[in-house]
């Protein structure tokens, strides 16, 4: 079961990481021009955010799969997952980048600095620091949609290893309570190391 | 292969597993509310262990997947000697799941509302439930509203997870007609299509209350 | 009168009021001035009970504020008292904000309460925005709805903390005529200002604040007008 704990880390951690990457993608593709690919981005994060992430997987999984191409339940949890972060998180850096003002901007302007430098030396720190905690928040959503996979058959995670127990001795409540004890752990380690990060990057 | 294609039933059958999806909703928003306004004013008012507690206890639902928690009361049930429905079940651990959430938006919007408005009003000689229920709850209302419309809508979109209950839900119900037609793609875009009419205006609305009542105070 | 006896307050263990003693008589206005920190604030608190004490004594119309079996929200009814941060209800609008106290806590009808509270904020030259929500007005006029809110109670007393000073040099004037009316009425203030020239002009005594004790306190023309006191002097310099 400790080898099914890594497996949820693991995805959890990816699907954030990767999440980031779409997430800002699809944020400054909604803001930008009107193009097709801010209609793209509308509607993935408009999809992701009103329909249920189990749907999401399933999507992935049989969706994709009619369409020929068949991906294992752990690359449709993992896409599943990642495209649910992605929408959420996109909503989250636009919302960080419409809470800094655009004088932080002029003022960094006004010292010398190129356009480029501004953003990257003045609003990146502090959309951050603005973003940092939903991105932990998500993290931590993240690790619970993991037990999702159960539903489209992966058995190397946690709750995938708990249910081949389960189905091998049926002592539901036992296993499943450990599986409960772990998740929780899971759920405040990584929060735990979120946190400890946090302190060392946000010193001011 | 044989490609039965979707008939008028199909949608009907969907459509009255949506109704299911509501239900279990209108329940688990009930439960949780009730639930949640009653933790959140202990939370908020009553500082010190019990409220502490309280705080770690409902942390927990927070921290273990729905799914396991479905799984463990159905399994559990059983156990305690209870004879209860797979939709009674998913009621009940949806609601507390619920309320887990909903605490933390009520304490959040109490303490929401300025030490200093509060002082006001008990310098006017307002008692402490009245300070409570008539300066504290209509401005921790606003704060609170957008935030409980989200949970609403989250638990809509995770009472598909009751499925594993075999309770026929939206997701349970496309999912038995894939199987007839074999049209996973359309019978998916088809409940997708449906989650997404019951969320994004509810969703909007939520959106509005928030522009709205930020330019008002 | 308001009587404050040998007076010691302390959050934690920062003791803020270190023995102060201090009375206010019927229609007297006393102005309060000192530096930021000094405790000015916190006595205001103590007097109507919205901050406990740790020694001494205060007593407002012979009533023992802290004493355990004074009603405080009675004594409030007294004790008019308006922040710096005027804290307008969001949710109501100006008249409800002025009606609200009345109708709650003196059990005032509908048509009374409106009437008291249309007539108070006409005296502070809001009758115009009755119907307004506190987000709409000026902070200014938010302030002056504060006092009207207050001055709703029919209180005895006005205890105004730096009313002005997070107001814009333009709408301090406005504020501050309001206050000149209510003294020329005959009502009882302590008025924690940094308004030198008003506290000056209106009071009939001025006590000046220093970590956590009176340094010194008399009639204006002493006080301001040919301090004894080298803090006093000090701290008159650098707000003039
Ligand atoms: N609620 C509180 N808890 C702890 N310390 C406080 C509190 N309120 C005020 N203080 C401290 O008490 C001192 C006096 O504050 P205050 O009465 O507001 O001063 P003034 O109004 O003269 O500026 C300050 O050092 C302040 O930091
Ligand atoms: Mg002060």
């Amino acid at each position: 079961m400790l080898a099914g704990c890594i497996v949820t880390i693991e995805v959890a951690v990816l699907s954030i990481i990767i999440g980031i990457a779409f997430g800002v993608l699809l944020a400054l593709a909604r803001m930008g021009r009107k193009d097709v690919w801010s209609w793209v981005a509308n509607a993935w994060i408009e999809v992701a955010r009103n329909t249920p992430a189990l749907f999401q997987i399933y999507l992935a999984y049989f969706g994709l799969g009619s369409l020929g191409l068949h991906i294992s339940s752990f690359l449709a949890l993992l896409a599943g997952i990642t495209f649910n972060n992605a929408g959420y998180l996109a909503e989250t850096f636009r919302g960080g980048l419409r809470a800094i003002p655009g004088t932080q901007i002029r003022a960094a302007r006004s010292l010398g600095m190129t356009a480029g430098q501004g953003f990257r030396l003045v609003v990146l720190p502090q959309l951050i620091r603005v973003v940092y905690y939903p991105i932990t928040n998500q993290m931590i959503l993240a690790v619970l949609m993991t037990a999702l996979g159960l539903t489209v058959g992966l058995d190397s995670d946690l709750a995938g290893v708990t249910q081949r127990f389960n189905v091998l001795t049926y002592r539901t409540f036992e296993y499943f309570s450990v599986a409960a004890v772990l998740y929780y752990l899971v759920a405040k380690i990584l929060l735990a190391a979120a946190r400890l990060l946090a302190f060392r990057l946000f010193r001011y | 292969m044989f490609n039965a294609s979707i008939s008028p039933n199909d949608i009907l059958f969907m459509l009255r597993g949506a109704g299911v999806t509501l239900l279990l909703t209108f329940w688990a928003v009930l439960g949780g509310t009730l639930l949640g306004v009653a933790f959140g004013l202990l939370r908020a008012t009553a500082p010190g262990w019990p409220s502490y507690a309280l705080g770690t206890l409902l942390d927990v639902f927070r921290s273990v997947p729905l799914l396991i928690q479905l799984i463990l009361a159905t399994a559990f049930a059983p156990i305690a000697g209870l004879d209860w429905q797979p939709f009674t079940v998913a009621c009940l651990v949806l609601a507390v799941y619920a309320s887990a959430y909903c605490t933390e938006i009520v304490r959040g919007s109490i303490l929401a509302v300025p030490l200093s408005t509060r002082r006001a009003a008990r310098s006017l000689g307002l008692t402490w439930w009245d300070d409570l229920t008539v300066i504290v709850f209509p401005i921790a209302l606003r704060v609170g509203l957008p935030s409980w419309m989200n949970l609403a809508l989250g638990l809509m979109k995770d009472s598909a997870l009751v499925l594993w209950l075999g309770i026929i839900e939206l997701l349970r119900s496309s999912q038995i007609v894939v199987t007839r037609t074999q049209e996973p793609l359309l019978v998916l875009m088809i409940a997708g299509t449906i989650y997404f009419l019951i969320s994004f205006p509810i969703a909007r609305l939520g959106t509005w209350f928030e522009t709205r009542w930020q330019v008002h105070d | 009168m308001i009587e404050i006896e040998d007076v010691h307050k302390s959050f934690g263990l920062l003791e803020v009021i270190k023995g102060v003693t201090m009375n206010v008589a019927r229609g007297e206005v006393v102005s309060v001035i000192g530096g930021s920190g000094s405790g000015k604030s916190t006595l205001l608190m103590c007097v109507n009970g919205l901050e406990p004490i740790n020694s001494g004594r205060i007593l407002v119309d012979g009533t023992v504020v802290h004493a355990r079996e004074t009603d405080l929200n009675k004594l409030r009814t007294k004790i008019g008292i308006v922040f710096q941060q005027w804290n307008a209800f969001p949710h109501l609008t100006v008249l409800e904000n002025v009606m609200l106290a009345p109708r709650k806590v003196l059990g005032k009808s509908r048509q009374d309460a409106e009437a008291v509270a249309v007539e108070r904020l006409t005296h502070v030259g809001l009758a115009d925005k009755l119907k307004v929500y506190p987000s709409k007005l000026s902070g200014g006029q938010q302030q002056r709805m504060a006092i009207a809110r207050a001055l709703a109670m029919s209180p005895d007393y006005m205890l105004l903390d730096e009313v002005t000073s997070a107001l814009d040099p333009q709408l301090v004037g406005e504020v501050l005529d309001t206050l000149r009316l209510l003294s020329s009425e005959g009502m009882t203030m302590i008025v924690v200002t940094h308004e030198i020239r008003f506290a000056r002009d209106v009071s009939n005594r001025v006590a000046f604040f220093h970590q956590g004790r009176i340094h010194e306190i008399g009639p204006p023309e002493q006080v301001i007008g040919s301090p004894r006191q080298p803090e006093t002097m000090a701290f008159l310099k650098s707000v003039l």
